[in-house]
């Protein structure tokens, strides 16, 4: 639905959930009521002179705070007129700026309001009066963002320099019940422009344009000191974004406002462990797709045999048939699409490439079947009853019966394809699944969870599998549960039934379930022992996991063929290298 | 706002007082612990916030205890006096009073005081003042007689004035008062007459005392229910002399002039007073307390079963009797404001107490008592906890050590010295060292050829030493123009004055080369760069690559003109220094110290032109020599920084700029600093040039060995 403002700069729903107000382009802001089946408009507030930047709620929702340019509007939102305007000062270390940007507005409780601005400021204002209570200069540049925690008690500010810091309210002296605001640390994890913050109870969490996520736990709140006191940055998004033809051997990239379809190469050569081989053909960029609208592309797929491929965007689903004729491509949009393909989270082809599985937003999966040229509807699996979840994974078993899929919390549901009914659901566990796959064969369901927990189901006997058990009694090795990235895929090997093979950001494992588990007194990066050892010792120092950190960071890795791997890296440097400059700082001089 | 709290009994039983109330209550060695000692024959020794009583002592019948139990700090022990001159020494173990320690004296005594860090003292009835020790060394000794005849001793108290144990008491006669401070440092005892105005003609009934800056501030409670204020000087002019000092009217009609007794006074802190009396005539007894600052009342609490007219005040407790039960009332006082006297800030109102509310005549009481400024919240407490925190068992060696510095030879005091140092620190080590230091500074003051450099250079050495735990330490080597205990007090005190730096900085410049000479600087700070200097060979290689820039090749058409003139000079300035290695050296002690901006700056321009010349030189020299190196740092083990040349290079120009820029010889300096600072500005900005052009390198060198961005790559898995 349209707002009827131009852009939308900002938007805040209301500490009870049901408005959302809106700051738009034209300098207004607007009240939605939101209930269980609909927005709907219900006013404007007094017009500004210009965009609405940011907006904050007071806890008890009764005035909000609006950050504009040059000024805070502090509104009532009962009459809906704007009670003060706070003007923010331009100046600037004595030189005034153009215009002074309010980037974020904080509401707080007993009536304070905490601004963010171009200027570099971090400003307090009494919204009762409108007066500014106290100014705190922090950067030479933007402060772009602001999050408050719950118990008011501390903040977090992220500039365009790559900063952070963290304000506390802290007492004036020691038993004193005077307290003031006092920025205490500041955090430099960043290149480049802060441009959102959070603040949960126990660590700040900052993420920029420098596509870092940085999740920094506050030292105090820390009561023991284990992994979770660890900083953790994190790079990648936590889903796949690659996905693999193995028999044509095509990969099919996702970006956001485009895919981008490889031929892979080949050689002739062969070599001993560690050589590169020279290439007699080259990989082939054969396609670039690129969206129409602005919108973001959400999940992507190329089916096994490479002629289709299927996109959605978050209104939008896409479904193309490729022809191959020698090297021209032939690209064929299939047209008329259903009414119920609006959008989808998660896209999957079966193994032969006659089924097509959406999990659309709604939480229902629909099976579609594949033709030549155009489809055919077959079945919707409907979400479970009460629950709203929507399935974010899928995978299917190679024979093509079964598909599995999970949602963030509510266990992995498992349906027969061929019945079209739910099979059985593997129980919920406390951390989502972030990878899953069938195994080829036996139909065992392998599921990674955030935690990096790995577990085994059998499909058929509707039970966990007795590795699965004997590992979960034993327990993972603690190196293993450190690991900062999540699981992110797992494939098998077609001859191998013992071997799972998965991989996180930085390491890819083969877990070979004949051998031994690994205690936590093994190593558990085991490099390849010298071939000159004995066989004895070899299998004496063997155990289930086989890891290399060879390549890294790891986008993607999967096996095309018995005697083939690919993986996808994708270097930091290649992704700084894109982004705009950081705000530079003279290195000689002052 | 003060507020009084809940009170609460401290004996179940009624004390075996008479009609005039215990004798004191006196705190022992332990916190919360109190000795009450009644008119009778018992001390009782309280724990206040148990309410019970930890220890009993009694003397014998027919005996009567005449002065109150008090508690010896340095030992722990307690000392009462009984029939006038029986003084009886024991400890928590012992039971009976017959069978402990026994002195007898040979006059009456008055009062024995005993605060933390201090030794006790004895006042006697004539006003007389022995310390413990000496006396029970001597019981019997001779004691002579201070005050005159009729003259008898109304009030007393002993308290604790920068360290040193300060007594003052107050006698009468014939209606007349006269006050004797009695400082032990000096041991010089001052009597002042206190005047009254013409038409108070009232008696005083309560006296309390405290000290403030530099005077002993003594509150009287007069029969006409006012409170007045003596300031006595704790240093006085002419301690021979008697001198007078005048009271005044500090609060008006606090009880009513008609209450014949049962009024007492005590100063809480500095702006606080509690007073306990009738307000009016009419009423029952109250307990208040006054702000004198803005006065008004604070707080009050009414006595309804009378009192003794007694009040005792030791830490936040206020001691009296109430009815026939010991009373022990808490309070706090916080630092008065006029926003808390005019009730603009909000208190938490305790529902037992009703504050009254009392108008103030501002006209009346201007001057009075309005003066004080300094809000510093209870200094007394502070300062009992510092002492507090500074008692410890007495280590031989350090009391010998100050002993000996009050009349021992250099030589001796070196030896003591050395014996105190070779001992383990205790955590009053530093006060030790500060006593030490101002003993020793004393004894130099009052004999001229008392100098005992090695003591005072050992001393600073310890460094445990600061410029405020001796504050006379520096002025003291400024007059003597000892310019190495200088160097050292600049490199070890923390928190030296900028205008103690700076008069160090003007002798620095101004003592001559001869008697530079002769003194023993540390050189640390100055290494080879004076080496060359001091032969006086001019390097030409070094002069022409700074930073492989070379300001002479500046297009600076105007100063070149004036560089050409003399172009030999110029280079000798460039290379040499313009200033010996010892002087260098305590120049760069003044460098090295902290300082503030906006203080430093006025003292600046009191140096003599030529001096701010040369000290300009040297900082230009030196600025030179650090532009010689990539790291742009200065030879040696501690030099100064480049920071904290620049810093004073910009302050002596701030602060004398005009000065210097009338003067032919300083501006040929200023002409070639600016050529040099121009040079180095445009050194900077070509270093930010060529990271700009490195950085591009670098981005192409990446690119190159990301090329290769498909790879079949040979594996063997396991």
């Amino acid at each position: 639905m349209d707002a009827f403002g131009g852009p939308i700069w900002s938007m805040a729903a209301s500490p009870s959930g049901s408005q959302l107000l809106v700051g738009c382009e034209d300098g207004s802001v607007k009240l939605f009521q939101i209930t269980p089946d609909k927005i709907q408009f219900e006013r404007n507030f007094d017009r500004q002179k210009s965009r609405i930047l940011s907006l904050s709620w007071h806890p008890a929702g009764t005035h909000i705070a609006a950050g504009s340019i040059d000024y805070i509007s502090v509104f009532d939102v009962k009459s809906g007129s704007a009670i003060h305007k706070m003007l923010v000062d331009r100046q600037y270390m004595g030189v005034s700026k153009r215009k002074c940007i309010v980037w974020g507005v904080a509401f707080l409780s007993d009536g304070t309001v905490i601004s963010a601005d171009s200027a570099g400021k971090v400003q307090f204002w009494d919204s009762a009066t409108g007066t500014l209570v106290k100014n705190h200069l922090i950067a030479d540049a933007d402060v772009q963002s602001i999050a408050v925690s719950d118990q008011e008690d501390s903040f977090v500010v992220g500039t365009a320099e790559g900063t952070v810091f963290h304000f506390q309210l802290v007492s004036v002296t020691s038993n004193s019940s005077e307290k003031q605001w006092v920025r205490t640390k500041p955090f430099q994890h960043h290149t480049h422009d802060v441009r959102a913050v959070a603040h949960s109870p126990i660590a700040l969490i900052s993420g920029g344009t420098d596509t870092h996520l940085v999740i920094r736990p506050l030292m105090e709140k820390v009561e023991v000191k284990n992994y979770d006191a660890a900083l953790r940055k994190i790079t990648f998004p936590h889903r796949r974004l690659v996905s693999c033809a193995k028999k044509k051997q095509l990969l099919l990239f996702q970006f956001a406002h485009h895919l981008e379809l490889w031929r892979l190469g080949s050689t002739v050569a062969t070599g001993k462990n560690g050589d590169t081989l020279p290439l007699s053909k080259n990989a082939d960029h054969l396609l670039h797709l690129k969206t129409k609208g602005p919108e973001n592309i959400i999940c992507s797929c190329i089916s096994p045999c490479g002629s289709w491929i299927a996109y959605s965007t978050a209104s939008r689903f896409f479904l193309y048939r490729l022809n191959y004729e020698h090297d021209n491509i032939n690209l064929q949009r299939v047209s008329k699409m259903p009414a119920f393909l609006r959008s989808a989270l998660q896209i999957l082809f079966s193994e032969d490439s006659a089924k097509l599985f959406v999990a659309s937003n709604q939480g229902s999966l629909h099976v579609i079947r594949l033709l030549e040229g155009s489809f055919k509807h077959l079945h919707t699996f409907q979400p479970q009853s009460g629950t709203v979840e929507s399935m974010c994974l899928l995978a299917v078993s190679p024979d093509g019966n079964w598909l599995a899929a999970s949602g963030t919390s509510a266990g992995v549901h498992v349906y027969n394809v061929k019945q079209l009914k739910l099979h059985c659901t593997v129980p919920a566990y406390n951390f989502p699944v972030t990878a899953l796959a069938i195994a080829p064969n036996t139909n065992n369901l392998v599921i990674a969870h955030s935690d990096q927990q790995v577990f085994e189901y059998s499909i058929p006997d509707k039970q966990y599998t007795q590795w699965s058990r004997t590992i979960q009694k034993q327990g993972f090795h603690h190196l293993w549960l450190q690991r900062d990235t999540p699981i992110t895929h797992i494939s098998f090997h077609p001859k191998r039934p013992m071997h799972i093979l998965l991989h996180d950001a930085y390491m890819f494992c083969i877990i070979d379930k004949s051998l031994p588990l690994p205690n936590d007194k093994t190593l558990l990066y085991n490099p390849l022992p010298p071939t000159n050892e004995s066989d004895i010792i070899r299998r004496r120092t063997a155990h289930a996991f086989k890891i290399s950190k060879k390549y890294k960071p790891l986008l993607f890795m999967d096996l095309l063929d018995e005697r083939t791997l690919v993986a996808v890296e994708r270097p930091l440097d290649d992704i700084i290298a894109q982004l705009p400059p950081p705000i530079k700082k003279k290195k000689f001089g002052t | 706002m003060a507020a009084l709290e809940e009170g609460f009994t401290l004996t179940a039983v009624p004390l075996g007082s008479g009609p005039d109330g215990p004798l004191g209550v006196e705190q022992s060695d332990k916190t919360d612990q109190f000795l009450v000692t009644d008119s009778g024959r018992t001390v009782i020794l309280y724990k206040v916030s148990d309410q019970k009583p930890l220890g009993s002592w009694s003397v014998k019948q027919g005996q009567i205890i005449t002065c109150p139990a008090v508690c010896n700090f340095q030992t722990g022990e307690y000392i009462v006096v009984h029939d006038n001159k029986v003084l009886r020494i024991w400890n928590n173990e012992d039971v009976n009073l017959d069978k402990v320690f026994k002195a007898t004296l040979s006059a009456e005594v008055y009062r024995i005081h005993s605060i933390q860090g201090a030794e006790p003292l004895v006042l006697f009835k004539e006003g007389a003042i022995r310390g413990l020790e000496a006396l029970l060394a001597e019981p019997q000794q001779k004691i002579e007689t201070v005050t005159s005849d009729e003259e008898v001793i109304k009030w007393t108290k002993f308290f604790m004035v920068f360290r040193h144990p300060v007594l003052i008491f107050i006698t009468e006669k014939h209606g007349n008062y006269f006050a004797y401070v009695q400082k032990f440092n000096s041991r010089i005892l001052s009597k002042y007459t206190l005047l009254l105005r013409q038409e108070e003609k009232s008696a005083a009934q309560s006296f309390s005392a405290s000290v403030y800056r530099k005077f002993i501030s003594l509150m009287s409670l007069s029969s006409d229910g006012c409170v007045y204020e003596t300031l006595i000087p704790i240093h006085p002019s002419d301690p021979e002399k008697n001198q007078r000092v005048v009271r005044s009217l500090l609060l008006k009609s606090v009880v009513s002039g008609s209450a014949r007794s049962g009024v007492a006074l005590t100063i809480l802190d500095q702006d606080h007073v509690a007073v306990l009396g009738p307000p009016l005539s009419a009423s029952k007894e109250c307990l208040s307390i006054w702000n004198t600052k803005f006065q008004t009342l604070q707080a009050s609490k009414e006595l309804p079963q009378g009192t003794s007219g007694q009040l005792w005040y030791h830490g936040e407790n206020l001691f009296m009797l109430h009815g026939k039960f010991l009373t022990v009332i808490p309070y706090k006082c916080e630092v008065s404001s006029l926003a808390g006297a005019l009730g603009k800030l909000k208190h938490s109102q305790d529902p037992d107490i009703h504050a009254m509310t009392h108008f103030v005549n501002w006209e009346t009481s201007q001057g009075y008592g309005l003066g004080s400024q300094n809000s510093e919240q209870s200094k007394r407490i502070l300062r009992r906890r510092k002492i507090e925190a500074s008692v410890q068992p007495e280590v031989p060696p350090s009391t010998q050590l100050l002993a000996a510095v009050q009349k021992d030879s250099e030589k001796h005091i070196e030896v003591e010295l050395r014996k105190f140092l070779a001992v383990k620190r205790t955590p009053d080590f530093h006060t030790i060292i500060g006593d030490v230091v101002i003993g020793l500074l004393g004894r130099c003051k009052a004999e001229p050829s008392f100098y005992p450099r090695n003591c005072l250079m050992q001393l600073i050495q310890t460094r445990v030493l600061s410029y405020s735990l001796c504050p006379g330490l520096m002025e003291f080597a400024l007059e003597k123009t000892d310019v190495q205990i200088l160097q050292l007090c600049l490199q070890q005190f923390p928190d030296i004055p900028e205008s103690v730096t700076c008069a160090c900085l003007k002798i620095f410049l101004s003592i001559g080369d001869d008697s530079l000479q002769e003194t023993d600087i540390n050189m640390e700070s100055v290494s080879d760069y004076t080496a060359i200097i001091q032969d006086g060979e001019i390097e030409e290689q070094t002069e022409i690559l700074q930073n492989g820039f070379n300001p002479e090749e500046d297009n600076c058409e105007n100063c070149a003109q004036e560089l050409t003139e003399k172009p030999q000079a110029a280079a000798e300035e460039s290379t040499s220094c313009p200033v010996t290695g010892k002087r260098a050296a305590l120049l760069n002690a003044i460098l090295h110290s902290a300082y503030s901006e906006t203080f430093l700056l006025p003292h600046l321009k009191d140096i003599p032109a030529q001096h701010i010349t040369l000290f300009l030189q040297y900082l230009y020299f030196l600025y030179l020599k650090c532009s010689e190196n990539a790291t742009m740092t200065l030879p040696g083990i501690h030099p100064p920084t480049l920071n904290q040349i620049m810093d004073w290079i910009c302050l002596l120009l701030d602060a004398n700029f005009t000065v210097v820029v009338m003067l032919p010889e300083a501006k040929r300096l200023l002409l070639s600093l600016y050529k040099f600072v121009k040079s180095q500005i445009s050194i900077c900005s070509e270093l930010n040039k060529i990271e700009v052009s490195f950085r591009e390198l670098q981005k192409l060198n990446q690119e190159k060995t990301n090329r290769e961005l498909y790879s079949i790559e040979v594996l063997e898995l396991f």
